[in-house]
């Protein structure tokens, strides 16, 4: 296909397929198809779904999804699955739960394998935010893999980061160690008639008014069972709460300025690591310094300081 | 260029057995593909759909249930009409031999039966994949 960025702005849904390819496999035309595509992004709001293998992030992504759909919105998902350290692959099953949604026109969903990246996204997740973001959705979903403690990348990636939680995964120590409690805006109790979900809360609430009154935002704990569809709307209503409070007090802007400034530099940081290694791999030089360090000749810090004295003068 | 190939692993049609779609995803996953399981009971409209959002290279079908001379063909016809003009694909299940010609004259492009081992697909899409 010719033309994917123009194709892509005109709405055209094989060719935002493309340019997510492109992207993802970092083919020679991504760069362009991606200068084409930013002056026409800005526009989707961003949501962040985060939380532990098995919370049922997809399936309440599934539900909001559908939510957004009948207020009229068209809605982006990018949901994200574990790429295998040994082999390179990746089971990628979170449409599984989304079947329903495959059909709408209004809504698009794209899976990818994290590949390498350890921070529940992929590296390439950004620029297919991006890539729909210009293709026009109204709401675009990032869906993490199943985290742990400190997989927080989302949080500088979405504009609104909800933690979705299921009960009976430890006690309240957990609750008060860092990472992904920390970058929750708004708290999902996803299973909740399941035994200790009002336990969780409680727990959660305690930890939460740890912070007192340093933050002005008071992250709010919903409960849902997402595959009963209960609990699904009042998510919905505190992404709005949450968007009106941030775009009101300025926060939306900074968080996004922010962003800009993460992104450009991630970019210059990937550009000259590549730019440097295919130069000391092409020269011939990379297994000499190697031999040498291992001899103890020499030192790593040594020579990144004079390979990069050479290169970048 | 970090390129990999990825793979919808579809289920069209109503049987509800997926061990042998599982199985296939598995050791396609091994193979270092990328691999996208949509489940069980996909329309025809579903899986081209899904194929043309992932913008799969391989679309490989499973089916116990003896409807592949409708459905295979109709998930070719719509995965072209999606433009999707390069991507492979495969069936594989209970087929009986007799019905493999017709369903290759459909633009299935191999279809794999039961006893096949998993290398042999994962070669057949190395070797075939555009």
């Amino acid at each position: 296909m010719e033309n994917i960025a123009e194709e892509v702005l005109k709405g055209n849904r094989f060719a935002l397929s493309k340019a997510i390819t492109a992207i993802e496999n970092e083919y020679d035309n991504a760069t362009e198809i991606m200068q084409k595509l930013y002056p026409h992004t800005g526009h989707a709001y961003v949501l962040g779904v985060t939380g532990p293998p098995g919370a049922g992030k997809s399936t309440l992504t599934d539900k909001l999804a559908k939510e957004y759909r009948k207020r009229g919105k068209t809605v982006g998902i990018i949901a994200i699955d574990p790429t295998s350290p040994f082999s390179g692959g990746a089971i990628l099953g979170d449409r599984i739960r989304m079947n329903e949604l495959t059909l709408d026109p209004g809504v698009f969903i794209r899976s990818m394998g994290t590949r390498g990246s350890l921070g529940g996204l992929s590296h390439k997740t950004a620029d297919a935010v991006k890539a729909m973001d210009a293709f026009g959705v109204d709401v675009i979903f990032v869906e993490t893999v199943g985290v742990g403690q400190s997989e927080v990348d989302i949080v500088k990636a979405a504009d609104t980061t909800m933690v979705v939680l299921i009960p009976g995964m430890g006690d309240d120590i957990q609750a008060i160690k860092a990472g992904i409690l920390e970058i929750g805006d708004i708290f999902t109790i996803n299973k909740a008639d399941h035994d200790g979900a009002d336990k969780l809360a409680t727990e959660l609430n305690m930890m939460l008014d740890l912070d007192g009154e340093t933050k002005d935002w008071r992250p709010p704990i919903l409960k849902a069972i997402a595959n009963q569809n209960i609990g699904i709307k009042e998510v919905v209503d505190t992404f709005h709460k949450h968007h009106d409070h941030i775009e009101g007090n300025g926060q939306l802007t900074v968080r996004r300025t922010e962003r800009a400034k993460n992104e450009m530099l991630d970019l210059l940081d990937a550009r000259i690591g590549a730019y440097v290694r295919h130069n000391i791999v092409d020269n011939g030089k990379l297994d000499e310094y190697v031999q040498d360090i291992k001899a103890r000749k020499t030192d790593p810090y040594t020579v990144v300081n004079s390979v990069l004295q050479d290169m970048l003068k | 260029m970090d390129k990999r190939i990825k793979v919808l692993v579809a289920k069209p049609g109503l049987d509800g057995h997926d061990r042998g779609a599982k199985v296939v995803a598995r050791a396609l996953r091994d193979a270092g593909f990328e691999v996208v399981y949509t489940g069980l009971r996909q329309t025809p409209e579903q899986i081209a759909e899904a194929a043309m959002q992932e913008d799969v290279d391989v679309v490989a079908m499973s089916l116990l249930s003896g409807a592949h001379p409708h459905l295979f063909p109709k998930v070719v016809e719509l995965v072209r009409g999606k433009g999707m003009k390069d991507a492979l694909i495969i069936g594989g299940g209970v087929i009986p031999e007799t019905d493999i010609p017709a369903l290759k004259e459909a633009g299935v492009s191999e279809v794999f039966t039961p006893g096949t081992p998993t290398t042999k697909v994962v070669d057949y899409i190395k070797a075939n994949v555009k």
